[in-house]
């Protein structure tokens, strides 16, 4: 089985020990400089980019609002299709529901779909337990399956490796799970593609059950949308008997228009293509053309906590194009295991902390892994305004105050004067330790100086209280920092 | 309490800062994009966009296509073939040493994968994003018959159902069909970002522009 992210330490100590890894920062810039450039290319091709952006926003804030009659228009659309709804209220619930369902079949394998939902709430550990084997088949999915690790990166989950790294997992590793990998097995990807296929053709033929997430639900019509690129989702949508899909209640759009806004908005935002290669749409069963079974279950598991902030609200807009990754310098320097969770980089430090609560010393401390740069929101197809929640959810964590957790209003303590600030310090010591990260983060407090005490009260509080730090130097610190000692420090890493 | 009432009650509980008469038309979504990024040839872009992603674009008349797709499945060394059953009787009227296999609800995935190439219609190509939409119509058949075999021949007839943009295409798709939307061959960037096409999908997708 693969990893957990359970007992992951706070984001500035995982982020240390990744940003001395230099494989996998070498992986990662490379990654994320690559895709960022030819996002940018990608959305320059359509001049009305800034209105799909808006009316993405718009049509999710319209869906947010007024969630529950979308719900049940998408429920008894899908019923009325052929489909069965389940709902659950948390992780628990959702696995329960999905192991029943597969135990029914009578089968103990099944296929999955790469899906962040499933991933979020530990679907495949929850099988194992139940006697299921979970075949992850999206090629970075089973990258990191094989390789007992955990993904880092929304769309290219195994970003972090390497061809010769991916070369040795399936050398070691493919003969468990299935057809071994071929004889002399070179590292270029071409031949861990063919590598990956033949392993996993096998399965796609063999399989009675599939699991997937989905992108789109449109309420209108009970219409679910898969986005993905290699084929395994048609597979696994269309060649078993039952398909499970597990998808959050966020993912709801009010009508079958809504889609012409998305489907401009995330090929070009995730994969920089003008649309990725497949994408497949069905609505509940067709008689003889594939899966005679269909089962939706309705995902909770702190959206509607989430729901419930008016600020963190705009976190369930987000349709994991993962752009907000590639453009963030924390990320890059970190990598996506230091965010502790299925959801990495800058989305994941404002949804996490929401859906999860900030009680553990690693949600706590997601807040402020971040240089508040600004660069997410700009690339974001659905414009949720990141900087902004992250300080909202700073002042959280420091002040405490009234939240929604389980559906129940409760007042959270503030985090421990000392806890506080240690979180603070230790995220400062943190990012000061990484020029290139301050650098950016420089950027947007010389834009924002006038918000500076506005939106940055807490920390800030504790931080100053018994330190003597200068707010804002008149020098900025990049320069103060060359001018001492960032020069050298800066060009060796 | 079913766990359907406790989601829809959290749901409306967390939304008590939306008032009660508030329906979903007043909160105000601007359509202002464009429907269309008006290319000057909608088929020429569509021939482009294609190519751009790898698929091999052809182009034929009504008398020219049997000896096209002939020669098409003779280069790929094709002995079989999966034909939809509203597929055009005189489309394979020329590839004579090919052996037909109809698509049947009965085919094991396992039967389908023992077979070379398929060929198919489609129900609308967008040009802007070099897209092929498949509804399942009798000329294209069930959505795995395109997805198993290696080798994709789709037609496509111009201009009639080339639309320029995506959300032109939407208005003329019906929901209700299972749809399938391909742009280019199968591919996967995972492995270092190096784009490497064909891997659980046809590895070889080949479009018809048939006009005439
Ligand atoms: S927050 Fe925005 S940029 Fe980040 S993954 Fe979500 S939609 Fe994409």
């Amino acid at each position: 089985m693969s990893g957990t992210y359970l007992g992951m330490p706070a984001f500035p100590t995982a982020a240390a020990s990744a940003t001395r890894d230099g494989q996998l920062r070498a992986n990662l810039t490379h990654a994320t400089h690559t895709i960022r450039d030819k996002r940018a290319r990608a959305v320059a091709e359509l001049p009305d980019w800034a209105l799909l952006r808006e009316a993405g926003a718009a049509i999710k804030d319209r869906t947010l609002r007024h969630l529950d009659g979308y719900l049940e228009r998408l429920e008894a659309a899908v019923t009325a299709a052929g489909g069965q709804v389940h709902w659950a209220e948390d992780a628990e619930a959702a696995n329960r529901i999905v192991t029943d369902l597969v135990l029914a079949t009578g089968e103990r394998e099944v296929v999955k779909v790469k899906s962040m939902a499933t991933q979020e709430i530990g679907l495949n550990a929850a099988l194992e337990r139940a006697g299921v084997r979970a075949y992850e088949t999206d090629l970075a999915e089973l990258i990191v399956q094989l390789g007992d690790d955990l993904p880092s990166h929304i769309l290219v989950p195994a970003i972090h490796r390497n061809r010769t790294e991916i070369r040795d997992i399936f050398r070691e590793r493919m003969a468990e799970w299935g057809r071994a990998a071929p004889e002399g097995l070179s590292d270029r990807p071409a031949d861990l593609a063919e590598a990956a296929r033949l392993h996993l053709r096998q399965k796609f033929l063999d399989a009675k059950v599939a699991v997937s997430g989905a992108n789109f639900m449109v309420a209108e019509t009970g219409t679910m949308v898969v986005v993905e690129s290699e084929g395994n989702g048609r597979m696994c949508l269309t060649l078993p008997e039952t398909l499970i899909s597990v998808v959050g209640i966020e993912k709801v759009v009010p009508s079958w228009r809504d889609l012409e806004v998305f489907l401009q908005l995330l090929p070009r935002s995730s994969t920089a293509e003008r649309m990725n290669p497949y994408t497949s749409m069905w609505t509940g069963t067709t008689d003889d053309d594939g899966p005679r079974a269909f089962h939706l279950v309705l995902l909770d598991n702190g959206r509607t906590d989430t729901l419930a902030d008016t600020v963190g609200r705009q976190a369930l807009r987000c349709i994991r194009c993962s752009a907000c990754l590639n453009v963030c310098p924390v990320y890059e320097r970190a990598g996506g295991h230091a965010y502790g969770s299925a959801y990495p980089g800058p989305i994941g430090a404002i949804l996490t902390p929401q859906l999860r609560g900030v009680g553990s010393e690693l949600d706590a401390s997601l807040p402020y892994a971040s240089s508040l740069c600004g660069a997410c929101y700009e690339v974001c197809p659905v414009a949720i305004d990141i900087p902004e929640v992250l300080v909202h959810l700073r002042e959280r964590v420091v002040e405490g105050g009234e939240v929604t957790r389980n559906g129940r209003r409760v007042r959270i303590r503030p985090a421990r004067g000392h806890a506080a600030e240690r979180a603070a310090m230790r995220a400062a010591r943190w990012t000061l330790d990484h020029p290139g990260v301050l650098r950016a983060g420089q950027r947007l407090a010389g834009r924002m100086r006038g918000l500076q005490p506005r939106r940055l009260p807490g920390p800030g509080r504790a931080w100053t209280a018994s330190r003597d730090l200068p707010p804002l130097p008149a020098e900025p610190f990049r320069e103060w920092w060359r001018r001492t000692r960032g020069e050298q420090r800066e060009a060796g890493r | 309490m079913s766990a359907r009432d406790v989601v829809l009650g959290r749901v409306r509980r967390a939304l008590a800062d939306v008032p009660r008469e508030e329906t979903p038309e007043q909160v105000p979504v601007a359509r202002s994009y464009l429907d269309s990024h008006a290319p000057a040839d909608a088929v020429e872009l569509l021939a482009e966009n294609l190519a751009d992603y790898r698929a091999l674009v052809h182009r034929a008349t009504a008398a020219e296509l049997p000896g096209l797709i002939a020669g098409l499945l003779a280069a790929r060394e094709a002995r079989s073939v999966l034909v939809p059953v509203g597929l055009p009787e005189s489309w394979l009227a020329a590839a004579g040493g090919v052996r037909r296999v109809p698509d049947e609800a009965s085919a094991t995935p396992h039967a389908l994968d023992a077979v070379d190439s398929v060929v198919t219609g489609c129900a609308v190509a967008i040009a802007e994003t070099g897209t092929l939409v498949l509804d399942a119509g009798p000329d294209q058949g069930r959505r795995r018959i395109t997805l198993v075999p290696d080798h994709h021949i789709c037609v496509v007839r111009v201009p009639e159902q080339v639309v320029e943009s995506v959300p032109q295409g939407l208005r003329r798709l019906v929901p209700e069909r299972p749809l399938t939307w391909i742009s280019g061959p199968s591919a996967t960037s995972d492995i270092e970002l190096d784009r490497v096409e064909g891997v659980h999908g046809p590895r070889r997708l080949e479009v018809v522009l048939l006009a005439g």
